[in-house]
């Protein structure tokens, strides 16, 4: 029985009478119409690149002094300039975007994040090098976009913390994409960017296959580098000759790329004699590692320090939830950065939400940290541990046009993210009702899919 | 004169004494919800209010010991959470009292049988301003156990005396967080979780009924179970039904229409569909943490959810929950502050955990705010208490200063 034109829902009949007849031709063809970008920007058009000015802003460049009443140039993906008005000459032809009473900072950067949905290693074994999230993130899922309203640009997206070594980890830009290619970083050769998920202490202790102790958790990691510097050396011996070459093994060849500094380590690690546990296999292996979350990071942080590696933190509201973060404490950051270390603080979303990250930097500041490093901390301190500071993380002429446009205060509870840009591109808008949905939840925000009961007043 | 001080000279003498809180700003959380500048507060010896005024019109008496603080406010409630049962370490059969699921309703679990209160989390949330809890079973099981409200600085129970209340109402949970744990326990689904709830509701006013009965032989045998509910339908206690789905909410509105026992709503993170049907039952919610994760039932939560009902006019209060892992605990104070950034007037952030709390919880004669003749609960901060980067620097509880940590 045909439905009754009433019970037809009106989006449906707007479509049908106001779609332009190519379009609807189209549909009626079957052929794909572009929809729009996950991310909610645009593919940039042909021509010459966008040139936008703006205005009027307290601009925080994280590299630099605040610049009040500043100018921030943008030409296509870049930062063309940025600096006082009376400085900066706002180039003929540019869209000026006005923003007085606002503050722009750069693009939040996250070094650890779950977001997308990632796996990596499954229940088969304790050591899974070979596993790639990139085969695993679903760049669709709300997370995504909540990140992109928390004003987050760049993120290093890991499997978890139940594995000695659960993964390869990716480092994405929060571009207007519809492939996790097209958001992923590459490194000057065009491989995809990223680092090695690694994790100690009770997470990856667990019935067989997996360690029942750390001293057991040690002897596997230690047994499977010195299986990878085995690798390493038959590859070097090789030589020209590809005929000498050993057999393919996914797992050693990524060991090997730890191994010769190309791929650092991020380690999950909480205690204070787990810390130094990944101190010493850092020693004995020498590959780069980054200490990840590090809640014990007060008690020997004149050790971290002297290792010369960087942290990367997280501020929780409560210590506890397992032994390990009995001790967690908000003065981690400020003990790190005393000491000189790159300290970044991460979200661990979901643990804390991407939308809540710049309270956890502000939180660092309740722990004796400056406002300055606290900043850097979400901004620039991260770009360091990426290895992505040369294109991200400040705002300088010649980086990537990723920043944040706050209502106020970045470490203020009561500032809003209004807009947040990657490269030059707006992915997020406060004032767009879908980017709205993303920022402060209701019906749908949930799971883009899932569609659920729940959505009769949207 | 150095606050610090007189602050360890203070800790020196723990008991209640002769207090003069003189505060930059102060927040009765009074009337209008007005602050007052450069205030003083009088607590007695008998750890209740003696005065609240302007400096200029409260003198310190002679004697009297002074705190300073910049900002002051009635001592936070936690108007619905499960610490000192859900415990720091979160060991099973260790630490982690706050759910037993072995049937589907246990009305007759009593909190304090369960309660540690020397569990670190009790004194992390007393160092942060939280002087007031109403803990117990958590949500999780369609009738998990009772609910009591007490002070963070009681370490032990011994007596009724320790708790403002020792059975502050039964916690019901509905929705699929509300079914059974295992395959095929019961309820296994949203109509079977009503039909079993609305069937015991049933027996425990059958049994009630007997009760009354002029003939003691016909009487029924003591059933802790049974008791327990018919306190509810005798409107002693209310349930606190917790309900995310807006179904699971009508629910929950349609039971208490049913048997009229008092309901104080929790959690309702999809509340924001039944702004009318709320306002028209007078019902209060206990809104979940701003904070909570937006996974499960509550993958559809709004930020926005506490500024909503306050436009509504329904009455609501800030609760920290329950927290299956990290973090393990949640404040109060940092769930209003996000409140706050998402529309909700700054003061009533603030009186979503003092004044309102103490209203939902029937303690508003005692608690919530700073006036003669109610108990002396302060907690201290370096600036504005919403703000992430500010120090809680004092607690007072009952007259006695209870923390001088910095938070």
């Amino acid at each position: 029985m045909r439905p009754s034109a009433e019970f037809r829902p009106p989006v449906l009949r707007l479509a049908l009478v106001f779609v332009p007849m190519g379009m609807l031709a189209a549909v009626m063809l079957g052929l794909a119409v572009e929809p729009a970008l996950p991310g909610g920007g645009e593919r940039p058009p042909a021509g010459p690149p966008t040139l936008r000015a703006f205005t009027g802003a307290t601009i925080l460049p994280v590299s630099g002094p605040p610049v009040p009443d500043g100018v921030l140039v943008v030409q296509g993906g870049r930062i063309l300039a940025v600096g006082p008005r009376a400085s900066v000459v706002v180039p003929a032809g540019a869209e000026v975007i006005d923003c007085p009473g606002k503050v722009i900072l750069p693009g939040l950067i996250c070094t650890h994040s779950h977001i997308g949905s990632p796996s990596g290693g499954d229940a088969s074994s304790p050591l899974q090098p070979e596993t790639r999230v990139l085969d695993a993130i679903d760049i669709r899922d709300t997370s995504l976009a909540k990140a992109r309203a928390g004003g987050l640009t760049t993120v290093n997206i890991m499997p978890g913390s139940g594995h000695l070594v659960s993964g390869q980890t990716l480092y994405l830009k929060l571009r207007p994409g519809r492939t996790v290619e097209e958001l992923a970083i590459k490194n000057a050769d065009g491989t995809l960017a990223g680092g090695l998920k690694m994790a100690n202490g009770t997470n990856s202790i667990r019935d067989a296959p997996f360690p029942g102790t750390r001293g057991k958790s040690a002897a596997l990691v230690r047994q499977e580098f010195l299986k990878a510097r085995d690798h390493q050396r038959k590859i070097a011996a090789a030589g020209e000759d590809a005929s000498k070459l050993p057999d393919r093994n996914l797992g050693l060849e990524t060991l090997v790329e730890v191994l010769d500094g190309r791929r650092v380590v991020h380690h999950h690690t909480h205690r204070a004699d787990d810390i130094l546990t990944v101190l010493r296999l850092k020693e004995e292996f020498g590959f780069k590692v980054v200490l990840h979350h590090v809640a014990d990071a007060w008690k020997v942080a004149d050790e971290i320090a002297a290792a010369g590696v960087g942290c990367s933190i997280i501020n929780l509201d409560s210590p506890g939830g397992k032994l390990e973060v009995r001790d967690i404490d908000w003065k981690n950051g400020a003990e790190l950065v005393r000491r000189g270390v790159v300290t970044a603080v991460h979200t661990d979303d979901p643990i804390t939400d991407s939308r809540w990250m710049l309270r956890s930097a502000a939180l660092s500041v309740r722990g004796g940290m400056s406002r300055e490093k606290a900043l850097e901390s979400v901004t620039l301190a991260g770009a360091r541990l990426l290895g992505l500071e040369d294109s991200t993380g400040s705002l300088e002429p010649g980086k990537d046009a990723d920043f944040v446009l706050l209502s106020g205060d970045p470490l203020s509870i009561y500032s809003r993210v209004l807009e947040t840009w990657v490269e030059g591109q707006k992915v997020f808008d406060l004032a767009r009702p879908d980017d709205r949905l993303m920022a402060e939840g209701g019906p749908g925000a949930g799971h883009a899919r899932l569609g659920s009961t729940c959505c009769f007043s949207r | 004169m150095k606050t610090d001080l007189f602050l360890f000279f203070l800790l020196a003498a723990a008991a209640p004494a002769q207090l003069a809180v003189k505060v930059r700003t102060l927040h009765p959380m009074t009337g209008d919800l007005a602050p007052l500048r450069d205030a003083v507060v009088l607590c007695g010896p008998d750890g209740k209010i003696q005065r609240v005024g302007p400096a200029a019109e409260v003198p310190v008496p002679d004697g009297w010991r002074v705190v300073e603080a910049e900002v002051a406010v009635p001592g936070l409630i936690d108007a619905r959470t499960t610490v000192g049962l859900s415990g720091v370490l979160n060991w099973d059969r260790r630490d982690q009292e706050q759910l037993e699921t072995s049937t589907p309703m246990q009305p007759e679990l009593r909190a304090s049988d369960a309660y540690n209160g020397r569990d670190p989390l009790v004194q992390w949330l007393r160092e942060l301003g939280v002087t007031t809890i109403h803990t117990g079973h958590a949500p999780g099981a369609l009738v998990s156990g009772q609910t009591m409200i007490l002070k963070t600085d009681r370490a032990s129970i011994v007596s009724k005396q320790d708790m403002l209340s020792p059975l502050a109402g039964i916690s019901v949970t509905l929705g699929a967080d509300g079914f059974g744990k295992e395959d095929k326990k019961p309820p296994g689904t949203r109509a079977k979780s009503v039909a079993l709830l609305r069937a015991e509701l049933i027996k425990a006013r059958e049994y009630s009924a007997k009760l009354q009965l002029a003939d003691a032989a016909k009487h029924p045998d003591r059933d802790l179970h049974l008791e327990a509910l018919a306190a509810v339908l005798r409107k002693e206690v209310p349930l606190f039904i917790t309900a995310d789905r807006h179904h699971d909410i009508a629910a929950a509105l349609r039971l208490q229409q049913e048997f009229g026992f008092r309901l104080v709503l929790d959690s309702a993170a999809e509340a924001y569909h039944l702004l009318d049907a709320l306002k028209a039952s007078g019902v209060p919610v206990i809104v979940h943490p701003t904070m909570a994760r937006a996974s499960g039932e509550q993958e559809n939560l709004k930020f926005t959810l506490a500024a909503e009902l306050h436009r509504a006019g329904i009455p609501f209060a800030f609760q920290s929950g329950y927290e299956a892992y990290v973090p393990k605990i949640r404040v109060v104070l940092f769930e209003a502050a996000m409140a706050a950034a998402h529309g909700l007037p700054p003061e009533q952030a603030l009186a979503a955990c003092t004044i309102r709390a103490a209203e939902i919880l029937g303690l508003q004669d005692r608690l919530g705010s700073l006036a003669p003749g109610k108990d002396a609960d302060l907690a201290l901060y370096d600036g504005d208490p919403l703000e992430t980067a500010t120090h809680c620097l004092g607690v007072i509880i009952d007259g006695r200063l209870v923390s001088t940590e910095k938070r």
